[in-house]
């Protein structure tokens, strides 16, 4: 979310120029333009990182508490949904946009955080769900180490393949442990009820009942804002710029002194977390962790959502999550609106959210958020020059 | 917005008063129609369901919304449940229990429906029983056989289950084979979740030492050439499914590739409608198998009338509701099913008064539910201990695209209760096949 400040910070026609020469870094020139010298010139934003992302952070939290207070319930759930796929959506952001690997695999680091959070609520007295979710976070966290080092030696499609094996082969393991894991049909998720403050500060706040829907909503965002400022920070700050390094020039990073293989990995860790809390807020959102909910087809949305984006950017791959999620009932609405039936609007959405990805894929190469920076790093580049000009022309 | 809401809730205050001290909201006869509760207006109430209507479950599955649609708007036409027409909202949840839990949502919270009726497949329920019962919403006749949703009202006391469950099956199919086959040797094809692990249940009370393999498959998985093997390996003569239909398709295909042919196939209720398994054998074969003639002779088990039984009365009211209020199509089993449901939900709907809440239609269910004559062959087992479905089922042999008796219909529970044969008349259905029930609710 602090990414949407980004824009103002940024500056310089060395950034735009390397952008729009550079063919296929264009895809990840939105992930680079954080990397660009804060001059913070035009900002009224504090010039620290962590102050700015701390003050973004403030506003978002009230944004999302009007947010989830004006909407109705349903939307309210649909937001919760939006948290989960935003959340790893965020991490996936960070490995593919940052340090240019793809991971075909994050659905199942989903599961395996889904699976914890199922596991430790079936207990007769669970306990607090923050740790829960902190488990969840962990397991994925240790799970990811694992696949993580094993393909830190992997680059582009073989790492791709190798993750796939684990978004296909994972699932499996909860069917082959029927009786811990509940086999296909899976382990149903009794969502905890709200406490009594959080009814007590609804009250306060809006007068709204707190319905068990809204405390999931505003659980999914206190993880994806806390999410989102850890990684924005991270993206920022010296690893950020390691992981541009190792995935701009590998070379001359391994000259610098950087282990690539290492830097690699931590970047795997780093979005395997964010997947871990993810499948921990989905399988209390959803109420159940089963294996039909982390196909391929999770992991690929994963994927197109933060390509829709705009690679290496929160922002993208909040807009990209939210795209996945409000896109389909709209469009079926939309076909029932005009005249068909059930089933063929239901099968419209496919098709429209095809046509998107088609059409964002031909007119905005570098996602939303992505074609948007570019446009304005070129505009801001069109304009020095020509201040340039003027200047020395007199 | 914050207003409506916030109208919204004082409404369902009220409305769950006017529930709980009986008299308010659910009057009974003579007085005028009101907005009883969420999802009920004066002139109108409001049903959703979820289905797969696209992906791998959506052949035969997708078709039973629009008997369900057709049912209703003939009850529409005839004006309704007490004056009130019935709005049926139904939404695609592609098998996947994550988008049932985003549809169910959308259904309970934007469309306010005033009950989820219908709502089809183990997996995705089970990931809505949970919101649905701390919602209040009534979540009447799953269509899955699983036990999830009757065994235990006192976890889920809004949710009903209505079709025969599978584990009642199992025993009525093992205890046919104990008296008929003693000599078989078989073999169990079962899918790997509760239809599957429900069924076996039943059947080894009956028939443990004639099994000499049991194989399970996981939906998705195509080849299931490795368990076919196993049966043919462990020399099983009799095989018994209890999986879906393009599973059934898979396994007469898988077999003949192998070359296995036991003495006899049954298939449970689930996977042996004969048209659609004939359509997807030919689209698996590629033509090279045209139709179910590879069925022919199989057995299998029955609750409610099918399209080939034009003799019943059922069938024929139904052909008459679909050729009048359906849409593209022919009448299917599947359509038969929907229809049948929303036979079962009017009943339901009338029980629960003039002005019917939330809590007064899952009363009038425990309370009358068990009395509820209609298509289905056997009894319901509704009270307030047990939401479990229909009671029995019978036993047939599949003979072109149809069947014929060979076992009249026995009813039994779950668990350990005996197995009886049903001594009742088949109902036949009032004028219209519209129920008439009296409001047992005061």
């Amino acid at each position: 979310m602090s990414e949407s400040q980004t824009p103002l910070s940024t500056s310089g026609p060395d950034g735009a120029g390397k952008a729009t020469d550079d063919a296929p870094a264009k895809a990840t020139a939105a992930a680079n333009a954080p990397s660009a010298q804060a001059t913070g010139g035009r900002s009224f934003l504090p010039k620290s990182t962590l102050l700015r992302h701390l003050t973004v952070v403030l506003l978002a939290v009230v944004g999302a508490v009007i947010l989830l207070e004006i909407t109705d319930p349903f939307t309210n759930s649909q937001l919760a949904t939006l948290s989960y796929y935003a959340i790893a959506a965020g991490g996936l952001t960070v490995l593919t946009g940052l340090n240019g690997q793809i991971s075909l695999g994050h659905g199942a680091l989903m599961a395996v955080g889904a699976y914890t959070t199922a596991l430790f609520l079936q207990a007769e007295e669970p306990i607090a769900l923050p740790l829960i979710l902190l488990v969840a976070t962990v397991t994925a966290t240790v799970v990811g180490a694992l696949v993580g080092v094993a393909a830190a030696r992997l680059h582009g499609p073989y790492l791709a393949g190798a993750t796939l094996a684990l978004a296909v082969g994972l699932p499996g393991l909860a069917i082959y442990f029927h009786d811990t894991l509940g086999g296909e049909q899976g382990i149903r998720v009794r969502a905890p009820r709200p406490p009594e403050s959080f009814e007590t500060f609804i009250g306060w706040v809006s007068g709204n009942s707190a319905t068990g829907t809204k405390w999931l909503a505003y659980v999914g965002a206190i993880c994806l804002i806390l999410t989102y400022f850890l990684l924005a920070n991270l993206v920022r700050s010296r690893i950020g710029r390691t992981w541009r390094a190792v995935r701009d020039q590998e070379v001359a990073a391994e000259l610098a002194g950087i282990n690539l293989g290492a830097w690699r990995v931590l970047a795997f860790i780093v979005s395997a977390a964010a997947a871990g809390l993810a499948g921990g807020v989905l399988a209390l959102v959803v109420r159940l962790a089963a294996p039909s909910g982390f196909t391929l087809v999770l992991s690929l949305a994963l994927l197109t959502a933060i390509v829709l984006g705009g690679l290496g950017s929160l922002l993208g791959a909040l807009l990209g999550s939210a795209l996945l999620v409000f896109l389909p009932p709209f469009v079926t609405n939309l076909g029932t609106d005009f005249g068909l039936n059930n089933t063929e609007a239901a099968q419209l959405a496919p098709f429209v959210y095809g046509v998107v990805l088609i059409v964002a894929m031909i007119f905005a190469p570098a996602g939303f958020v992505g074609t948007i920076r570019l446009r304005w790093l070129t505009y801001r580049a069109k304009q020095r020059a020509a201040a340039a000009r003027a200047s020395s022309g007199r | 917005m914050t207003v409506l809401a916030t109208a919204t809730v004082a409404s369902t205050v009220a409305a769950c008063g006017g529930g709980s001290d009986g008299g308010g909201g659910g009057g009974g006869g003579g007085g005028e129609n009101e907005a009883s509760d969420i999802g009920i207006t004066e002139n109108s109430i409001k049903l959703g369901a979820h289905y797969p209507l696209t992906g791998v479950a959506a052949p035969g599955y997708s078709e039973i919304p629009t008997g369900v649609e057709a049912y209703f708007e003939c009850l529409n036409q005839a004006g309704g449940v007490n004056g009130r027409e019935v709005e049926f909202i139904y939404r695609d949840d592609a098998y996947n229990p994550t988008q049932t839990s985003q549809v169910v949502n959308q259904l309970v919270l934007e469309d306010e429906v005033f009950a989820i009726m219908g709502g089809l497949g183990t997996p995705t329920h089970s990931a809505v029983l949970d919101f649905l019962n701390s919602e209040g919403v009534p979540d009447l006749f799953v269509a899955s056989g699983s036990l999830l949703w009757g065994e235990d009202p006192e976890a889920n006391p809004y949710t009903f289950g209505w079709q025969t469950d599978y584990m009642s099956e199992g025993k009525i199919i093992g205890e046919y084979i104990a008296e008929e086959f003693p000599d078989a040797k078989v073999g169990l094809f079962l899918q790997d979740d509760d239809f599957g692990e429900d069924g076996e249940a039943g059947i080894r009370q009956y028939i443990d030492d004639q099994i000499v393999a049991a194989v399970r498959y996981v939906p998705g998985n195509t080849n299931i050439a490795p368990q076919i093997s196993e049966l043919q390996a462990a020399g099983a003569d009799f095989v018994v499914g209890f999986n879906v239909p393009s599973y059934t398709a898979l396994s007469q295909l898988t077999a003949l590739q192998l070359g296995y042919q036991p003495q006899q196939w049954f298939y449970s209720n689930v996977g042996s409608d004969p048209n659609l398994v004939g359509s997807l054998l030919a689209r698996f074969s590629q033509g090279a198998v045209s139709d179910a003639s590879l069925l022919d002779g199989a057995l299998t088990t029955g609750y409610l009338p099918t399209v080939d039984m034009t003799d019943n009365p059922w069938i024929q009211e139904f052909q008459r509701i679909w050729d009048e209020c359906g849409g593209e199509g022919e009448l299917t089993n599947y359509r038969v099913y929907g229809m049948s449901q929303a036979y079962t939900t009017t009943q339901a709907l009338q029980a629960a008064g003039q002005n019917p809440t939330r809590d007064g239609l899952v009363e009038a269910i425990e309370t009358a539910g068990a009395d509820w004559e209609g298509p289905v062959f056997a009894p319901f087992r509704y009270s307030e201990d047990s939401h479990m479905g229909t009671s029995g089922m019978s036993i047939e042999r599949i003979v072109g695209n149809g069947s014929e008796e060979v076992q009249p219909v026995r009813v039994t529970d779950i668990g350990d209760a005996p197995i009886e044969e049903f001594d009742g008349e088949a109902a036949t259905p009032p004028e219209n096949a519209i129920p008439d029930e009296e409001s047992v609710v005061d």
